[in-house]
């Protein structure tokens, strides 16, 4: 465990520049170490920065937690053909709101990480999908492209190292399911966004059906200040399998919501002292650690670190430290019910667990969020997660039996009050921002 | 509506810009989708017989992919989207006291247009914007912390042709065609107008800021390197 090194609450890099007086702009990027990053790489052999991000720890930080360094170095040797690195940047899962403001305040740092690790992977064309539902976002990541191509940054013969990179920056339509990475490359040929099966993996037969590392934004962004300042700097953040440091998104019920970075590891306990507890006169009731496809957890779990393997210990998964936090007044079966009705607006179609089991999961919520369920339809929604997780094509039909699994199972009783009284037993204006407030 | 002969032909220059962008043309449909609709105001069978002529496909082949995304309209859309986020966080949050109290406003239900063509109504999923909920979206650009009154008048002013500025966004919303043609990747000149970030993205720097909290400045063999925060 690296608990031995006390680092402050709050460790900002990513964020720390966010402040500034026009942050988005190269100018500021430069006068805050940006691009020293790319320096100090391109002076290193492609092979050593990898190594590198290897040994820093770093896990994928789209939700799977899959090591960055050993994804990309699952590419197969280069036979002279192109290579590709594409950056999610589809964030769309419920509660995740980490990459959104990073790339509106700080798009050099994605583009800095993306140059970075397209010369130690070898590819000179990357690809930034964003998602189109944010064109304030996508405008700062054009300037940002157009400002690195102007300062050599991008294009031919970088900084005279003899490399060189294009970067084209893509909007999505809106498809959540274009976050699923097969998918978005799917998408990103210009077809409908459903995912592939896999095997192969994109590292052997991604874009194009060429070798291609598929990275979340966050990873990407973390890149430049691990080569800046080493892998064992970043390990002094963390825990031993966990390293670094991450944005915790906190959302809903509490006082001062927000975007939090801090060592993985971090408490919801400490993380809510820091955003000022959950907003006055109210007690947590349940939270999501890492979006809407992370079972809930419940305050029993306000000490659990987070961590990818302590979440997963106790029963959920760390995802994108998407804390979306809500107080008594919330109903978990409306919660619950518009979460899956969610999921089958998104179910790209392509598998039937999903497809249907999406579909009906929301008949049957519906039914018992309007007070006229039985305690059988517990059953019944229980059974249906069992037929789809594990058995759907892609981790989206998995993800849509977390909400229904883990309110059950700690809130069963509220499914059948609702049953009892034939009807919610909760007033929904009193879990709105506005409450008591007379804006309506 | 036909596209008439002269705008098909920029349209088409400007598709084969698109194309340029991506080792195989076929890449190049989402963004000639969102240029077509930036045109008439939604994917019409014109823009799709354009698209499928470009890249020698099908026009079953272009509507297929069209029909997937729900940012592209099959029917004409309003002069702005106004899309409540009404995910569960939102929803209870306020978003859905908001999107029927705009709906009753407005008269129109989800993907309905008013009867003056300036707003398109949508209960639109997770925007990435939770911790700034009730969130609504107008042609993607962000009203944060909304109350039921704050986007009624976010709406009587839209129709009123006043300018309009979001949260976080451009010094005002554009149209609905116009947000179009940024998302075909052409630029319209707004990047630098608006916050770097607003409040709630803040939160952490500032608290770490007043308490003099920052990163490790050093690194693992105790070699001095560079603070890479703003002090």
């Amino acid at each position: 465990m690296a608990e031995s090194i006390t680092t402050d609450p709050l460790t900002p890099v990513l964020s720390a520049t966010w402040g500034a007086d026009r942050s988005w702009t190269l100018q500021t990027y430069e006068q805050h170490e940006g691009y020293a990053g790319l320096r100090a790489a391109l002076r290193q052999q492609p092979g050593e920065i990898i190594d590198t991000v290897k040994e820093s720890g770093l896990r994928g930080r789209g939700g799977a937690g899959f090591p960055t360094g050993m994804k990309w170095g699952f590419l197969p040797k280069p036979d002279g053909g192109p290579r590709y690195l594409v950056v999610n940047a589809d964030e769309s899962e419920p509660g995740t709101c980490k990459d959104i403001p990073l790339m509106l305040a700080a798009p050099h740092l994605l583009v800095e990480g993306v140059v970075i690790t397209s010369f130690a992977i070898g590819c000179n064309h990357a690809f930034i999908y964003v998602r189109g539902e944010v064109v304030h976002v996508y405008r700062r990541l054009m300037q940002a492209v157009e400002e690195a191509y102007a300062a050599g940054y991008l294009g031919r013969n970088i900084l005279g190292s003899g490399f060189d990179l294009d970067i084209t920056v893509h909007a999505g339509a809106g498809a959540y399911i274009c976050g699923e990475e097969t998918a978005l490359l799917d998408s990103l040929e210009g077809l409908r966004g459903q995912p592939r099966l896999k095997p192969p993996f994109p590292a052997v037969a991604g874009l194009y059906a060429r070798p291609t590392v598929v990275n979340n934004v966050e990873s990407i962004a973390s890149v430049p200040s691990i080569i800046r300042r080493g892998p064992d700097w970043f390990k002094s953040m963390g825990t031993e399998k966990s390293t670094g440091y991450g944005i915790f998104s906190l959302s809903g019920h509490v006082t001062r919501p927000g975007q939090y970075e801090a060592p993985l590891g971090t408490t919801l306990r400490q993380l809510l002292d820091l955003a000022g507890g959950i907003r006055e006169g109210h007690e947590l009731k349940f939270w999501t650690p890492g979006g809407s496809s992370t079972p809930i957890f419940t305050a029993e779990h306000l000490d659990v670190p987070l961590d990818f393997e302590q979440v997963a210990a106790a029963g959920s998964m760390l995802g994108t430290r998407a804390l979306q936090i809500f107080d008594e007044t919330t109903c978990v079966v409306r919660a619950t019910l518009r979460w899956t009705e969610f999921y089958a607006h998104e179910s790209c179609g392509k598998c039937t667990p999903c497809r249907e089991g999406t579909f009906w999961m929301k008949q049957v919520l519906r039914r018992l969020e309007a007070g006229q369920g039985t305690e059988e339809d517990l059953d019944t929604l229980l059974d249906q997660c069992d037929n789809i997780l594990g058995r759907a094509f892609c981790a989206l039909g998995d993800g849509a039996t977390s909400p229904v699994m883990s309110s059950i199972k700690y809130f069963r009783d509220e499914f059948i009050a609702h049953q009892r009284e034939g009807r919610c037993p909760f007033d929904p204006v009193a879990s709105t921002l506005f409450a008591g407030a007379d804006i309506q | 509506m036909a596209i008439p002969a002269q705008t098909r032909e920029r349209l088409a220059t400007e598709c084969r810009q698109i194309m340029a962008r991506y080792p195989q043309r076929r890449s190049a449909l989402l963004p000639m989708l969102h240029l077509v609709q930036s045109e008439e105001g939604y994917v019409s069978p014109d823009g799709i017989a354009l698209c499928a002529e470009l890249l020698d496909l099908t026009a079953a082949e272009v509507a297929a992919v069209a029909t997937f995304y729900t940012q592209f309209k099959r029917h004409p859309n309003g002069e702005y989207t106004v899309g409540v986020c009404t995910n569960t966080l939102c929803a209870v949050m306020g978003g859905d006291a908001i999107y029927d109290s705009l709906s009753e406003h407005l008269g129109v239900g989800h993907d309905e247009t008013t009867e003056d063509g300036k707003i398109t109504l949508e209960r639109i999923e997770c925007n990435a914007a939770c911790d700034y909920a009730p969130v609504v979206m107008v042609n993607w650009e962000f009203f944060d912390n909304q109350t039921p009154a704050s986007a009624r008048e976010v709406t009587d002013r839209l129709r009123a042709g006043e300018d309009v500025a979001p949260t976080r966004g451009a010094a005002k919303v554009c149209t609905f065609k116009e947000i179009s043609r940024v998302l075909a990747g052409f630029p319209d000149g707004r990047a630098n107008e608006g916050v770097g970030a607003g409040p709630a993205t803040l939160e952490g720097v500032r608290l770490a800021e007043r308490n003099g909290w920052k990163a490790p400045s050093q690194d693992g063999d105790g070699t001095q390197s560079g603070p890479s925060e703003e002090k």
